[in-house]
C-alpha cells in the first residue's frame, strides 16, 4: 500500500521517523524522591532537586533504569551496560535547572526493531535507532493571567524514555500503526501507560519528501509534541503536502521545528532563526557513568511478559485464528486478555468472532474501551456456552446479546427467565413441522414442483410458532424428510 | 591562662573536657572577636545567635554526660557557599540575594552534628571564582596580614581566594576553624597566603550536597585551620559517604587523627621537576628546597618525579571549569529564589537578572564555558581539556608508583595588595598554577605554612597525597609544620 504524493512535477514518497516521548511508570521521578501522580495539585510534587535549588545533586532512580531496560527488551534492543547522562543546556522558566539531564552519544539501549501490523494482514519490520532516559520539564501555564505565565513544577524531572524510530515509515498509515504498535508494546510490559491523551507519550514527527524511486534522504521538519495518533497522521499528510508543493515551486525545505495546529489540521513554523538551540550537551558532572551487569538485564528479561507479536502468534498457531484476527485481538492488552477469558475453556474462533463482530461494535457505539464494557468476558463466555451446548440457536444469542448490552446480565438468566431455550424435544419441532406444512398446501405444491426455496417459508413458519426457539438443525431435517417423502 | 581565641581546636578541646571554660565562654569570646575584626570583612552574615544556641547545647551535652562529638564546643566560620538552614546563604553574589536555605548543606549539618557551633558565613569570591576573593558581591576580604617591608608594605593585602573570608577569620582570630572548598585551589591558596593550614581532600571524601556548585567534577569541601592536627580533626568530622552525592565515595573514613604519628621515616617523597617554573620567585624556590631538607632531616627518601602535562592543567582547567559552570549557574535566572529585575519579555528578565546579579569575573567564565561547549568547538575545547585531564591524572598515578607524597609550592607568591592584578584575568589565573593539577586528578592536597617572604608574608608548601590517603597526607604535612616551626601568631598580632 505505497503512498504517494501526485506533485506538479511528479510522484513523491513520504520518509518519516518519529521521537516519541514515553514517561515511564515509576512512583518517584527519575532523579529525585517526588512523586509522579497525574492530575495533582500545581507545584505539589516537587523536590527540592525539581526546583534546583541551589547545591542539590540528581541520584538515579533505579525503577525507572529497570523500566528502561525493560522497554529496550520489548523492542528487542541492544541494551547498553555503559552509558552516559548528559546535560542539554537551554533556558525556560518551566526548565528550573537550565539545563534538562538527557542522554547524548552514550544512550542506555541501542538499535532494535518494532513490527507494524498493517491492516491487510500484512507485517512491516520499522528500525528502532535507541532509546534514551531523559528529566521531563514542568508546565508553563499561559492561561490563568492575562500577564503573567504560571509554572507548575510537578512534571518536571519525571522520567520519559524518548525511543527514536529510523526513517523506515512511507505513509500516515505505517506512522500510526508505528505508534499504536509501540503504545502496545509499553503497555505489555507496563513501563508507560501510552495514555497520548494525558501527555503521557508525546510523539515529535519528523518530515521529508523525495522523489518516488530515489533513496536520497531530503531536508526534514519536526513536527513536536503531537499528542494524537491521529493527529500524528494528519500532520504527515499535511507536511507531506506542504513539502512537495515547495519542491513543485521551485523552493527548498527548511530544517525547522513545527508545531501543529489540530484545530485547523495544519503545522506551522515554530522557532525562528535566532532562537536555534545550540543545546551545548556535555557529561554530567553529578552523575557517574551509568552501569549495569548483564545479571541484572537477564533477570529483568526473565520477568518480561508474553509480548503482542508473541500473542500474535500463539493465537494464530494455537488458536487457528487468521493473522488480521489475532493482530487486532493482540494489539490492546486489554482487549487480549478479554479475548482470552471469552475463549478460555471454548471455540477461540467463534470467541474471536463475537468479540471483533459483536462487541467492538457496541464499544465504539458506546464509545467505551474494552475495560468498561457493559458485558464482561465471563457473561460473553457464558453465552458462547450455551451456543455451543444448543441452549439456544446463534440467532436467540443475537437477542440475549442486546438485552446483556443494556443490562449487563447473565446470560443463562436472561434465557431461563426469558424462557428463551431452544426446543430440541423432536415431538414439539414435529408438530409444529406438520402445522406448517397442512398450513402451506400451496407451498408445498411449489416445493414438489422443485423450488427447494420455498423450504425457507416453512422454516419461518416453524419459527414463528416456536417464537424461533426451535432448533433450526432439527427443523430442517424434520422438514426436507416430510416433504420429501 | 591563654585568650580564648589564641587556643587550636585541640587545645579547646581539652580545656572543654577538663572544664577550664566552657563552649559558651568561648563562643562569646569568638563573638566578640567577630565584632572586633569587621574590617577585615570576613564574614557575610555573622550569626551570633545560632553560634550562642548551639554553645548551649554543647554546654548541655556535657552537663549531663551526653556523647561529645570530634568539634563539640568549637566556633567556626562556613564559608557562605555551604546551604545553612534558615541562614541566609549568598556564595558572595548578588543573584542570591534574600536566599535561606530549607535545608542544610551535608558537611555543615556532618559539622553541627559533630558539635561544631557556627559563628557565620565566611565571605569568599563570588561562586568560588577568584583567588583573591576581590570578586565578592560583599565586597574584598582583607588579610590579618601586612607586609613589613617591600613594595606592598603596609597596604591592604588580598587573603587569596576563593575561600578568602574562612582564610582571613582563622588567621585574624574570627574562627577556630573554618570550612573551605576547593575546586583548583582555593582553600590551599588563601591557606598559604593567610599563613594556616588548609587541606582540600580526595574528590569523593566529603558531600557536595547543598554546597552551592561551581564546577561539580572538581569542587571539594575542606578544612583551614590553624594546625595539621586541627585540619585532621576536622575532616574526620566533615567527611563520609553520602548518598544524596551520587559522586561521594563510599570509602569508610579512617581516624585522621591517630594517623599523625610524627614518625615519617622510611617514606619517599617526590619532587615534580615540571613544577620547577621559569622566573619562578627565588624565595618560593628557596623555601620548597628548605621543604625538602626538613623531610629528609625527618627521615624520608626524597626522589625526582615527573609529571609531564602540567604545563597544559592551567589551560585545561580554565576549559572544564568553567564549562561546568555555565550550566550551573544557569539555574539563577529570576525565577524561583534570590534575585529578579524585572523585564518586557522571559528573555529581557533572565538578561536584566543575570546582567545584574552576576559579577564581571562569573560573567566571563560563563562566557568561556558556554563558547567552550558550543557546537563546533566542543571538540577542540572541551573533549581536548577532558583528555588532558587524564593524561594529568596518569601522570600522577605514575609518579605514587614510587612515592608516598609529593611536594611542591602551593602559590607562586606571598599575598600581594588589593587591587593588584585585578585589571588581568590571566596573571589572576595563574595563582593557580600549582594547585590545579591536584584538582584535575581528584587527589587530595594540603597546604601548610612554612615561612616567611622576604617581607614578612606566609609562604606555604603543597603536599600532594594518593587518592583517599588523607592519613599519610596530613601524617607528612604535620612533619613539615613541626620542622618549620611558623609563628601563626604573627597574624592576629598584625590585625590588632
Amino acid at each position: 500500500m505505497s503512498y504517494v504524493i501526485k506533485g506538479e512535477t511528479g510522484d513523491w514518497e513520504v520518509v518519516i521517523g518519529l521521537e516519541v516521548h514515553c514517561q515511564v511508570i515509576s512512583n518517584a521521578k527519575l532523579f529525585s524522591g517526588a512523586a509522579t501522580n497525574f492530575g495533582a495539585e500545581p507545584n505539589t510534587q516537587v523536590s527540592l532537586v525539581d526546583a534546583a535549588m541551589p547545591g542539590m545533586l540528581p541520584v538515579i532512580n533505579e525503577t525507572c533504569v529497570r523500566q528502561a531496560i525493560k522497554t529496550g527488551l520489548g523492542l528487542k534492543a541492544q541494551i547498553n551496560n555503559k552509558s552516559v547522562f548528559a546535560r542539554k543546556n537551554y533556558f525556560y522558566a518551566d526548565l528550573p535547572q537550565g539545563y534538562q539531564i538527557s542522554q547524548a552519544d552514550q544512550p542506555i539501549v541501542g538499535a532494535g526493531t518494532i513490527i507494524l501490523d498493517l491492516p491487510d494482514g500484512s507485517t512491516r519490520e520499522i528500525g528502532i535507532e535507541r532509546l534514551h532516559l531523559e528529566q521531563d520539564a514542568g508546565k508553563s501555564l499561559h492561561d490563568q493571567d492575562p500577564k503573567r505565565t504560571f509554572i507548575d513544577l510537578n512534571r518536571t524531572g519525571v522520567a520519559l524514555m524518548e525511543i527514536v524510530s529510523d526513517p523506515d515509515m512511507r505513509s500516515p498509515e505505517e506512522a500510526g500503526a508505528y505508534l499504536r504498535k509501540l503504545r502496545s508494546i509499553v503497555r505489555y510490559l507496563e513501563t508507560c501507560d501510552g495514555n497520548m491523551d494525558q501527555g503521557s507519550m508525546r510523539c515529535d514527527v519528523n518530515v521529508s519528501v523525495r522523489p518516488v524511486g530515489s533513496t536520497e534522504l531530503r531536508t526534514r521538519a519536526e513536527t513536536k509534541n503531537v499528542n494524537s495518533v491521529r493527529f500524528a497522521m494528519q500532520a504527515i499528510e499535511y507536511e507531506a503536502a506542504r513539502q512537495v508543493e515547495i519542491y513543485d515551486n521551485g523552493g527548498e525545505v527548511v530544517q525547522e521545528t513545527r508545531l501543529f495546529d489540530s484545530q485547523k489540521g495544519e503545522t506551522r513554523s515554530m522557532r525562528s532563526k535566532e532562537h536555534a538551540h545550540d543545546y551545548r550537551y556535555f557529561p554530567d558532572p553529578d552523575l557517574l557513568p551509568l552501569m549495569f551487569s548483564d545479571e541484572l538485564v537477564a533477570e529483568i528479561k526473565a520477568t518480561l511478559p508474553e509480548l503482542p507479536d508473541e500473542r500474535k502468534d500463539r493465537y494464530i498457531n494455537v488458536f487457528g485464528l487468521s493473522p488480521y484476527d489475532a493482530g487486532v485481538l493482540v494489539a490492546e492488552k486489554d482487549t487480549a486478555m478479554y479475548f482470552e477469558a471469552v475463549a478460555e475453556g471454548r471455540d477461540a474462533k467463534m470467541a474471536a468472532n463475537w468479540v471483533i463482530n459483536n462487541l467492538f461494535a457496541v464499544l465504539s457505539d458506546k464509545g467505551v474501551s474494552i475495560t468498561e464494557s457493559p458485558i464482561s468476558a465471563v457473561n460473553l463466555g457464558k453465552l458462547l456456552g450455551l451456543i455451543s451446548d444448543d441452549t439456544i440457536s446463534t440467532k436467540i444469542a443475537k437477542d440475549v446479546f442486546e438485552i446483556m448490552i443494556e443490562t449487563g446480565g447473565d446470560p443463562e438468566k436472561i434465557v431461563e427467565e426469558k424462557g428463551l431455550k431452544q426446543i430440541t424435544d423432536t415431538g414439539a419441532i414435529e408438530t409444529a413441522v406438520d402445522a406448517a406444512i397442512a398450513a402451506g398446501t400451496a407451498q408445498v405444491a411449489q416445493y414438489k414442483g422443485g423450488n427447494e426455496k420455498i423450504l425457507g417459508w416453512f422454516v419461518g413458519q416453524v419459527m414463528k410458532s416456536t417464537q424461533g426457539k426451535a432448533n433450526p438443525g432439527q427443523v430442517n431435517k424434520l422438514l426436507k424428510e416430510k416433504l420429501d417423502d | 591562662m591563654t585568650k580564648l581565641t589564641e587556643l587550636n581546636i585541640a587545645s579547646a578541646r581539652d580545656g572543654l573536657n577538663k572544664g577550664e571554660f566552657s563552649a559558651t565562654e568561648l563562643a562569646e569570646a569568638y563573638i566578640q572577636a567577630v565584632e572586633a575584626g569587621r574590617d577585615l570583612n570576613a564574614y557575610i552574615t555573622e550569626t551570633p545567635d545560632v553560634a550562642l544556641e548551639r554553645a548551649r547545647e554543647s554546654d548541655d551535652r556535657r552537663a549531663k554526660g551526653a556523647h561529645i562529638g570530634a568539634m563539640d564546643g568549637i566556633p567556626i566560620a562556613v564559608k557562605d557557599l555551604f546551604c545553612t538552614e534558615g541562614v541566609l546563604t549568598t556564595a558572595g553574589s548578588h543573584i542570591l540575594d534574600g536566599f535561606v536555605p530549607p535545608y542544610e548543606s551535608t558537611v555543615s549539618a556532618n559539622l553541627r552534628s559533630a558539635g561544631a557551633v557556627m559563628l557565620g558565613k565566611a565571605n569568599m569570591d563570588e561562586f568560588a571564582m577568584g583567588s583573591s576573593n576581590i570578586t565578592s558581591y560583599y565586597g574584598p576580604v582583607k588579610n590579618p596580614w601586612k607586609a613589613a617591608s617591600g613594595s606592598d608594605a603596609g597596604k591592604d593585602l588580598v587573603p587569596g581566594g576563593s575561600s578568602g573570608g574562612s582564610a582571613a577569620a582563622v588567621a585574624g582570630g574570627l574562627a577556630m576553624a573554618a570550612t573551605g572548598t576547593d575546586t583548583g585551589g582555593s582553600i590551599r591558596q588563601p591557606a598559604s597566603f593567610c599563613g594556616i593550614v588548609g587541606i582540600k581532600p580526595t574528590y569523593g571524601r566529603c558531600s557536595r550536597w547543598g554546597v552551592v556548585a561551581f564546577a561539580s567534577s572538581l569542587d571539594q569541601a575542606g578544612p583551614m585551620t590553624q594546625t595539621v592536627q586541627d585540619a585532621a580533626i576536622m575532616l574526620g568530622a566533615m567527611s563520609g559517604y553520602d548518598p544524596k552525592d551520587s559522586t561521594s565515595a563510599n570509602i569508610a573514613v579512617p581516624d585522621f587523627e591517630a594517623a599523625i604519628t610524627g614518625d615519617v621515616k622510611g617514606l619517599t617523597i617526590g619532587i615534580p621537576k615540571e613544577y620547577k617554573m621559569d622566573g619562578m620567585d627565588p624565595q618560593i624556590q628557596a623555601l620548597w628546597d628548605k621543604g625538602i631538607e626538613w623531610l629528609k632531616a625527618a627521615g624520608c627518601t626524597i626522589k625526582d618525579v615527573s609529571l609531564p602535562h602540567t604545563k597544559y592543567a592551567l589551560a585545561a582547567y580554565y576549559i572544564v571549569a568553567p564549562a561546568e559552570a555555565s550550566a550551573n549557574l544557569a539555574r539563577y535566572d529570576g525565577v524561583r529564589y534570590g534575585l529578579r529585575v524585572p523585564g518586557d519579555s522571559l528573555d529581557d528578565m533572565y538578561m536584566n537578572t543575570r546582567g545584574e546579579g552576576f559579577g564581571d569575573e562569573v560573567q566571563r567564565r560563563i562566557l568561556i564555558g558556554t563558547y567552550a561547549l558550543s557546537s563546533g568547538y566542543y571538540d577542540a575545547y572541551y573533549i581536548k581539556a577532558q583528555k588532558v585531564r587524564t593524561l594529568i591524572a596518569n601522570d600522577f598515578k605514575a609518579a605514587f608508583e614510587d612515592v608516598d607524597a609529593i611536594l611542591t609550592p602551593t602559590a607562586p607568591s606571598a599575598a600581594f595588595a588589593l587591587g593588584e592584578k585585578q585589571e588581568d584575568p590571566l596573571a589572576m589565573y595563574l595563582n593557580d598554577v600549582f594547585t590545579v593539577p591536584t584538582s584535575l586528578a581528584g587527589l587530595p592536597g594540603i597546604s601548610v605554612p612554612a615561612g616567611l617572604s622576604a617581607d614578612g608574608l606566609p609562604l606555604g608548601l603543597q603536599l600532594i597525597g594518593k587518592a583517599f590517603d588523607e592519613a599519610t597526607l596530613l601524617n607528612v604535612a604535620s612533619s613539615l609544620e613541626a620542622a618549620a616551626a611558623f609563628n601563626f601568631k604573627l597574624a592576629k598580632g598584625a590585625s590588632s
